[in-house]
């Protein structure tokens, strides 16, 4: 199993990823310079870390999202391969159009670090196979634009599809706007693709894989995508999941 | 022709020891240097006989003051750089600013020792939150720590935030930084060697904060405002593409000296480089990229603008250096070249500009010996004001009051601003006693405790600076941390009022008495005078941050750990004092009265024994009493461990405010398992030790005084009502 860690100017959760995905999941990992124009042969996820890239100038993720290595990132997602957006991340994969979205300025447009009560709402995807339905895990948040934003019909839409995959809850797991932190629209703090593939998300997994650092709940996501890339792999060959 | 010496900056005196040093006249730019090499805060030429008190030898200090920032030995060849600096006045002009150059001025002190920059911490100081101009001044200082901090990617992983009147016209902002460094990787500005060339690397240098030292160094007038061209302007972008630049170049050996740019830019990093590796330097002005056109060869010397760094660098490893620098996306230009002859030379359209001998420049300002005299009001300061009593009713209501104090409040608005996180080595964020990351390289764990109590400075400077010493130590030591060194940030009015001046030397005698008693040597440090503006001075306002190391395996003491039907103990004399303590300033009373005095064997064998007590886990939970006394410590500890406690003091203790509320000395709560009751006793044996209660339950009950539920608690704490 291979993976890639994106390394934008800017980032700075780079190394976070990088040790995470080498120490908890035991992948082999290996960080990718922004204007590097190929992904290594046989990767199987790639992951966007958190961070300011390009000093999160225009907007968060804006000049990322024109970096050369995103039109490989692209294609490895249209090959059907696995890419992780995290915080940042995120931000530039909607702002690359890998997902849908953009993610505005928090509701009171202050920077929030803090752990936070998320609703896994999706568990047949390659990133949460290893959770229960409705399973209520806790992630750190950082960021100071999270607040996930569609136009009303894309919503209906993205809901639909049933594109939701993590939303900010309480300890019940129930959806209420006084347990969520940015006012993202419909809760919301991580979705996929139509595919299932791309992954975008604000808080941060990779906080939460060491019972010491921010506890494990983050693990499964890696246990997750190691045990889809297993299957996958022994069903279809390399890369080509969906 | 004499010049214009004042303007400058410089007295008669020194203009004449200047003259006299360097056998001629200065010409106007190397007058201009000067002006600002010898401001107060460049050349500590008011304090550094003082701050020579200060133990800085001890086993773990590898580099003490005079550096870039501290070092201590950590193990396994990795280093921890560690050093807190003030950017007070830039913050009152222009907060935002101010701030986040201050944060990123401290992480580039680290980063100029080889260090990665691993922990921030920031202690401020504002007048009265009642005031909105105190809270849109703490909202811009708050989102400038934040907005760099966040940005750059080292964790804000604790702080302090102090609330006094006398900080409403000159707030404070200090900001320390921490990082870890392979020894054999470690750089300093001591090892330039003749025929080196000397790289300018990062942004370009433009007019903005030039003479920002000597603004430093003045008292704040009432056209504060006119002083903005003197305020840096941050890009943490730049910095964060500095700090993974410079680690490169480290990394692969290419660098044979480095040195940040701060106060006075240019002149101070260049010369303090030549300085201290006994070398000459000559720098062509002409070759240092500018932002504008037009600037002088004085103005580019002293620019303050930001995220640049000085290399040194062997000529065959010039091509080598550029190359990776224009990979970062940053600038880098061969300035200059380091020579035998131990000269300081710029020269500019061809000419020399300056000639001066380097050692001149960073090191000999005169010192000032200002008068110290105590103030008239001494023993009216240390008398302690009566108050009236509460009635058996008003205790809660006391009690409530005092978790609602500025200062005592739960401060998590702020922190939450700050990313704790990033590194994801933070075992212990903002909020406790102690802050505490892990250092995988070095198999370490590194605790950081942040103290001010500029109360008890200014009634009693002496214990107050001790007390300020001992207080960080302590809850080092109750987590179970060894101490390595600390770092203080010594801020204070003007040295010129001779009661001014004796609260300086006080307060430094009595931190350097605690440094020694405690084996906790100075290691870096900074000092801001003239911290006063028309409406008035500031409290005498030493900041310590005291920094412990435990091995990898031990298990750090932290408070809200207990569980319910733990036995609750006092560890410490049951009485403290209501000296300067908050019960007595939020209850309005005159700024007055005493610690405890200061006792170093005292103290040492305190934290020896608390040392002992974490390290052999006999307790669950442990918090150090310090701002509210017992009570307060009690409300927090079951805030922090989400339950109550049945509390009965002894009955030969006269129940008074003195008993809930007194501050200072060596005191600690403890949660305690039943069974381990017997070893924890045997620890204390011959110290004030009680048991006092037992954990469980959802109200704080302390005998027929206090009772509270921990709903009523937490809404007071947390402000939620």
């Amino acid at each position: 199993m291979r993976s890639a860690v994106i390394v934008f100017p800017g980032s700075n959760c780079d190394r976070d990823a990088l040790r995470t995905l080498a120490e908890v999941p035991g992948m082999e990992v290996e960080p990718l310079w922004h204007d590097d124009t190929t992904l290594p042969p046989e990767t199987d996820l790639v992951v966007l870390p958190g961070g300011f890239s390009y000093g999160d100038y225009l907007r968060p993720g804006a000049l990322a999202a024109r970096a050369p290595i995103i039109a490989e990132v692209r294609r490895h997602a249209d090959r059907g391969g696995l890419v992780l957006g995290i915080c940042n991340g995120f931000q530039v994969l909607t702002e690359s159009r890998l997902l849908p979205g953009a993610l505005l300025p928090n509701r009171d447009t202050r920077f929030i670090c803090r752990p936070c009560l998320l609703r896994v709402d999706r568990t047949d995807t390659p990133f949460t196979n290893a959770y229960q339905k409705g399973q209520v895990v806790q992630f750190p948040i950082a960021h100071a634009d999270g607040r996930f934003y569609l136009p009303e019909e894309d919503l209906a839409q993205l809901e639909q599809r049933g594109q939701v995959v993590f939303r900010y809850c309480d300890v019940t797991g129930r959806v209420d706007p006084s347990v969520n932190p940015n006012g993202a629209a419909h809760h919301i703090a991580g979705i996929v693709n139509d595919r299932g593939n791309v992954l975008g998300l604000m808080p941060h997994p990779e906080r939460a894989s060491d019972p010491r650092i921010g506890g494990e709940d983050g693990k499964m996501i890696w246990d997750s995508i190691r045990a889809w890339c297993q299957n996958e792999g022994k069903r279809s060959g390399h890369g080509h999941g969906f | 022709m004499v010049m214009d010496f004042k303007k400058a900056g410089l007295s008669a005196k020194e203009y004449e020891a200047l003259v006299q040093e360097l056998g001629r006249e200065p010409n106007e730019t190397e007058l201009q240097l000067f002006g600002v090499m010898w401001s107060e805060h460049c050349s500590y030429k008011s304090t550094r006989p003082l701050l020579k008190l200060f133990p800085t030898e001890g086993p773990a200090v590898l580099q003490g003051p005079g550096e870039n920032a501290g070092v201590v030995d950590l193990g396994q060849g990795i280093g921890l750089a560690f050093k807190v600096e003030s950017h007070n006045h830039p913050s009152a002009v222009e907060p935002y600013q101010g701030a986040a150059t201050g944060v990123g001025g401290i992480i580039r002190d680290i980063l100029a020792m080889g260090a990665r920059p691993v922990a921030s911490m920031d202690g401020l100081f504002f007048g009265s939150p009642e005031s909105s101009r105190v809270r849109r001044l703490r909202d811009g200082v708050v989102r400038g720590v934040g907005g760099y901090g966040n940005a750059v990617g080292v964790p804000t992983v604790g702080g302090k935030t102090v609330y006094d009147p006398s900080y409403a016209e000159n707030p404070l902002v200090n900001a320390f930084c921490a990082g870890v460094v392979s020894l054999n990787k470690m750089v300093s500005s001591q090892t330039a060697r003749p025929g080196q060339k000397v790289l300018l690397l990062g942004s370009r240098t433009g007019r903005d904060g030039i003479a920002g030292a000597a603004f430093a160094s003045a008292e704040l007038s009432e056209d504060a405002q006119s002083h903005r061209p003197q305020i840096q302007i941050g890009d943490p972008f730049a910095e964060k593409l500095l700090i993974e630049c410079c680690l490169e170049l480290l990394e692969e050996g290419l660098v044979a000296a480095m040195q940040d740019m701060g106060a006075a830019g240019v002149v101070s990093s260049s010369s303090e480089v030549a300085a201290k590796s006994g070398v000459g330097m000559v720098i062509d002005m002409d070759r240092i990229p500018l932002r504008e056109a037009g600037m002088t060869p004085g103005e580019i010397a002293l620019s303050e603008s930001q995220e640049r760094m000085l290399l040194v660098v062997d000529p065959d490893m010039v091509n080598e250096v550029e190359r990776r620098a224009r990979r970062w996306g940053l600038e880098c230009a061969p300035i200059g070249v380091i020579t035998e002859e131990r000269r300081y030379i710029y020269t500019s359209q061809g000419s020399v500009v300056v000639d001066l001998p380097p050692e001149l420049i960073g090191g000999n300002a005169p010192i000032i010996p200002w008068e110290s005299r105590p103030p008239h009001d001494e023993e009216e300061r240390k008398k302690i004001p009566p108050t009236v009593r509460p009635g058996p009713e008003g205790w809660n209501d006391e009690l409530l009051a005092l978790l609602q104090d500025p200062n005592l409040r739960c401060q998590e608005t702020i922190f939450q601003q700050y990313d704790s996180m990033v590194q994801t080595n933070t075992l212990a964020g903002p909020g406790g006693d102690v802050s505490l990351i892990r250092v995988p390289q070095a198999k370490a764990q590194v605790a950081f405790s942040m103290e001010a109590d500029p109360w008890k400075c200014f009634t009693d400077p002496f214990n107050g600076g001790a007390e300020t010493v001992a207080r960080s130590v302590r809850a080092l030591s109750v987590c179970g941390a060894t101490p390595l060194g600390l770092t203080n940030c010594l801020n204070f009015p003007s040295p010129e009022k001779p009661d001014q001046f004796w609260e300086l030397q006080e307060v430094i005698r009595g931190m350097a008495e605690a440094c020694q008693a405690l084996a906790c040597p100075v290691v870096s440090g900074n000092v801001s005078l003239y911290n006063e503006s028309p409406a008035g001075r500031i409290l005498p306002t030493p900041v310590v941050v005291a920094v412990g190391s435990l091995s990898d395996g031990d298990t750090p003491l932290l408070g809200g750990q207990g569980r319910a039907g733990d036995r609750v103990f006092l560890v410490g004399s049951p009485r403290a004092s209501l000296g300067a303590s908050r019960y007595l300033l939020r209850r309005g009373a005159p700024l007055r009265g005493t610690p405890p005095p200061f006792s170093g064997a005292w103290e040492a064998d305190f934290s020896r024994r608390a040392r002992a007590v974490a390290r052999g886990r006999h307790a669950r939970s442990g918090r150090i009493i310090s701002g509210g006394g017992l009570a307060v410590a009690l409300a927090k500890e079951l805030l922090a461990s989400g339950m109550g406690a049945l509390i009965s003091l002894p009955s030969d203790w006269k129940m008074d405010e003195e008993i809930l509320f007194g501050e200072g000395g060596p005191r600690a709560i403890y949660a305690v398992a039943s069974e381990g009751v017997a070893a924890f006793r045997q620890l204390w044996e011959g110290w004030p030790l009680d048991e006092i209660g037992v954990l469980g339950g959802s109200r704080l009950r302390v005998d027929n005084v206090l009772n509270l539920s921990c709903d009523d608690l937490a809404a007071a704490w947390k402000g939620e009502n």
